[in-house]
């Protein structure tokens, strides 16, 4: 194919991608060393109360929003280099926090709160995800033909739920006396609180994440689990293995790729975790990185939003990006050079 | 033929292993079930700390809103026909009907009347029937089961969830169709051509693929808001503020969809034998003409199945569509955000919660109707590495 046809067939794509990943990308980069505020002015304001006799009178000096001629809010952008980073991280807080070794107030700070929740989390649901994948494909695949039609039809309702309200309806199995908690309480005869605290929403959140994507997995691996090599396994039991060894030893190696494909996947993806923190509407317990950007852009009680803090929380949360696609992009890169 | 006995499992193991399956579909499914099943009670039985109460909804009952047996013979009739339809009827029909080209027009609009027919059968038909047949039958007539649809009236048409509904269905059709056409084109481009630019271009879409959606949330939103201006050269005086308009967050989720759904067409087109482009050009066909004569007739299905993951994602937004779109064009998911954080009394959670199945319902049958693809779609990707 000439250069040119396969310009014109990648053209619109690629301009697409530009326009709207790759330039906002480099201006939300610009955009966190500046900060846009409105310019204020100190004006002395006296406000006169009815009273008796006189009126009593108060002076005092506000700053006020500065005017233009149509009465729109002037607002000035100013370099300020690293400033909103230190506004997100808040090192001299978290330093302080760390030398006096109080945990406690490490995680006050918004964004190391942020950054702990996330790693764990993807950290834990990895290995749930790929042992309960695993294990759901090989029973999918031991199954009699005629329930796996049905089985695959129900474990694909978690996977293409929409996010929000998947978690939405397990929150509601626990909120409150939501069935599933007054079924806990009757058994442990006690009173439970599933959102009163910390661990017990992040274990809600892990759970909801795992039966989320854990039927991905398991597609994957029983498609996988099709082209397994039938005469090594019969090999294998002339040899005397026994069915554990065989699938340690033949069925495991022969998903290897797709269990690593399975787990770069999962790790961006739940690196982004969000829409938990919606759907457990967790955020005064636990916020994620990508909650915390969200929640800078949305707009204060005065309708402001603080979009250089977001931008330097969104690339303080790229750096974890970066780190994640180091390994990906270097075995893609050896595939291709393999490859030809 | 010993070791085809020797792969076949001892019972124990065949019990135990099937015991765990039924286990795990009853996890999938059951936080699904019982939020539908929530949302047809009163707010005293959704709420009731007895399953078998939910289930029953005795309150729902007393206040004359129930089910009979008849009707519920009636209803799981319809379900199991809807079903049936959608999972072997209309796929059969479609495929054997209809050619290629056509093929995806045959698809929209059987899903939709099956969908649209369904929901008219459970909500219309069904009730009538019963009630010409209920006093008839004697003791199959009267209600065992407590039911009401009262909160879906209340989120339909009080809520104005139907606006909130046509704005999904806005956005969702303008995602696909155009994320397909830009896509298809960018997919066979990267498919045929073995050149070094092509796969730096899938590596940089695989990094764009990492990326979160907030961070390109924040590139925009200062640009949009202020859009009237710096287009105002362009424009002049109409120039429009692309903060809240649906066309602007069509073209950001048809961006942030582009990395996967080249990835995804790309595999597919790779299945296709690069012998047919080469007959077609030998006829005498340019690039274009073969791909679009000779190629795209071939590639219906991996069109459908990526398409199928193009809707999903524009569906299942919430983060873009709750920051770039204001109050009055906003669509379904973020809109139930709004509606579960003033959720204040039992009422307006089950509200809430019938807002939630309404959003799910059209995903449920998708899987129903388009298993096979959804299936073959996450395999395409995966299986190749």
């Amino acid at each position: 194919m000439k250069f040119k046809t396969f310009a014109a067939f990648i053209g619109p794509s690629v301009f697409m991608m530009l326009l709207f990943i790759a330039f906002p990308l480099v201006s939300v980069f610009q955009q966190s060393f500046y900060i846009t505020q409105p310019i204020y002015d100190l004006v002395e304001v006296e406000t006169c109360t009815p009273g008796f006799l006189t009126q009593t009178c108060v002076t005092e000096t506000q700053s006020v929003p500065k005017l233009d001629e149509e009465g729109a809010i002037i607002t000035q952008t100013e370099f300020v280099g690293l400033q909103s980073y230190r506004n997100v991280l808040e090192l001299g807080r978290a330093w302080d926090a760390v030398s006096s070794g109080s945990w406690a107030a490490f995680q006050a700070i918004d964004f190391w709160k942020a950054l702990r929740f996330t790693l764990s989390f993807t950290l834990i649901t990895l290995p749930l995800v790929i042992g309960a994948g695993l294990a759901i494909a090989v029973m999918i695949n031991s199954a009699a033909k005629s329930v796996r039609g049905p089985v695959i039809f129900i474990s694909l309702l978690p996977f293409i739920i929409t996010p929000v309200i998947g978690a939405l309806a397990i929150n509601w199995l626990f909120r409150g006396d939501g069935i599933l908690t007054a079924a806990m309480e009757w058994y442990l005869q006690r009173d439970i609180a599933m959102f009163a605290q910390a661990w017990t929403i992040e274990i809600l959140m892990m759970f909801y994440r795992v039966w989320h994507v854990a039927p991905f997995a398991a597609i994957v691996f029983y498609a996988g689990l099709q082209t397994v090599n039938q005469d090594s396994l019969e090999s294998a039991i002339i040899d005397g293995a026994s069915r554990w060894q065989r699938l340690k030893y033949i069925v495991i190696p022969h998903l290897m790729p797709l269990i690593v494909f399975i787990s770069m996947i999962h790790l961006m993806d739940s690196y982004r975790v969000f829409e938990e923190i919606v759907g457990f509407s967790s955020q005064g317990h636990v916020i994620s990185l990508q909650w915390l950007t969200y929640d800078f852009l949305v707009p204060d009680q005065a309708g402001n939003r603080s979009i250089s803090r977001a931008s330097a929380s969104a690339m303080l949360t790229m750096i974890g990006i970066a780190l994640l696609l180091v390994p990906l992009l270097r075995r893609t890169w050896r595939d291709h050079q393999g490859g030809h | 033929m010993s070791a085809a006995r020797a792969l076949q499992q001892p019972l124990p193991l065949r019990l135990t292993s099937n015991a765990f399956l039924a286990l795990w579909c009853l996890i999938a499914a059951f936080p699904i079930f019982w939020i539908m099943v929530q949302s047809f009670k009163t707010p005293v039985d959704a709420y009731d700390s007895n399953a078998l109460n939910v289930i029953l909804g005795p309150e729902t009952l007393a206040r004359g809103h129930g089910m009979s047996v008849l009707q519920i013979l009636l209803g799981v009739g319809a379900i199991w026909l809807t079903i049936r339809l959608a999972s072997r009827t209309l796929p059969s029909f479609v495929r054997g009907s209809m050619d290629g080209g056509l093929q995806w027009l045959g698809w929209i609009i059987g899903a939709s009347a099956l969908g649209i027919g369904s929901v008219v059968a459970l909500f219309g038909v069904v009730p009538w029937i019963s009630d010409v047949l209920n006093p008839m039958v004697g003791p199959l007539g009267v209600d065992v089961v407590g039911l009401t649809t009262e909160h879906y009236k209340t989120v339909w048409v009080e809520r104005g969830f139907f606006r909130n509904f046509q704005n999904s269905l806005l956005i969702t059709a303008g995602v696909v169709t155009i994320s397909l056409s830009v896509g298809t084109l960018a997919g066979y481009g990267l498919a045929r051509s073995g050149s070094k630019l092509a796969f730096w271009i899938l590596i940089i879409a695989l990094i764009f693929r990492a990326l979160p959606h907030s961070v390109l949330v924040a590139g925009y939103l200062p640009v949009f808001i202020s859009s009237s201006e710096w287009l105002a050269p362009i424009f002049g005086e109409n120039a429009p503020t692309l903060y809240g308009k649906p066309f602007a967050v069509i073209a950001v989720l048809v961006a942030i969809n582009q990395p996967f759904t080249i990835w995804m067409l790309r595999s597919f087109f790779q299945n296709i034998p690069a012998e047919l482009d080469e007959a077609a050009r030998v006829d005498g066909c340019s690039h274009f003409q073969a791909f679009r004569r000779v190629i795209m007739p071939v590639m219906w299905p991996g069109v459908i199945t990526t398409g199928l993951f193009s809707f999903l994602l524009a569906y299942n937004d919430f983060l873009v569509t709750s920051l770039l779109l204001d109050a009055q064009n906003q669509t379904m998911v973020p809109a139930i955000a709004g509606m579960f954080n003033r959720e204040t009394t039992t009422t307006d959670q089950v509200v809430a919660v019938a807002a939630a199945v309404s959003i799910t319902a059209p995903l449920f049958f998708l899987v129903m109707v388009f298993q096979r693809q959804i299936v073959s779609g996450l395999t395409a990707g995966a299986v190749k590495g």
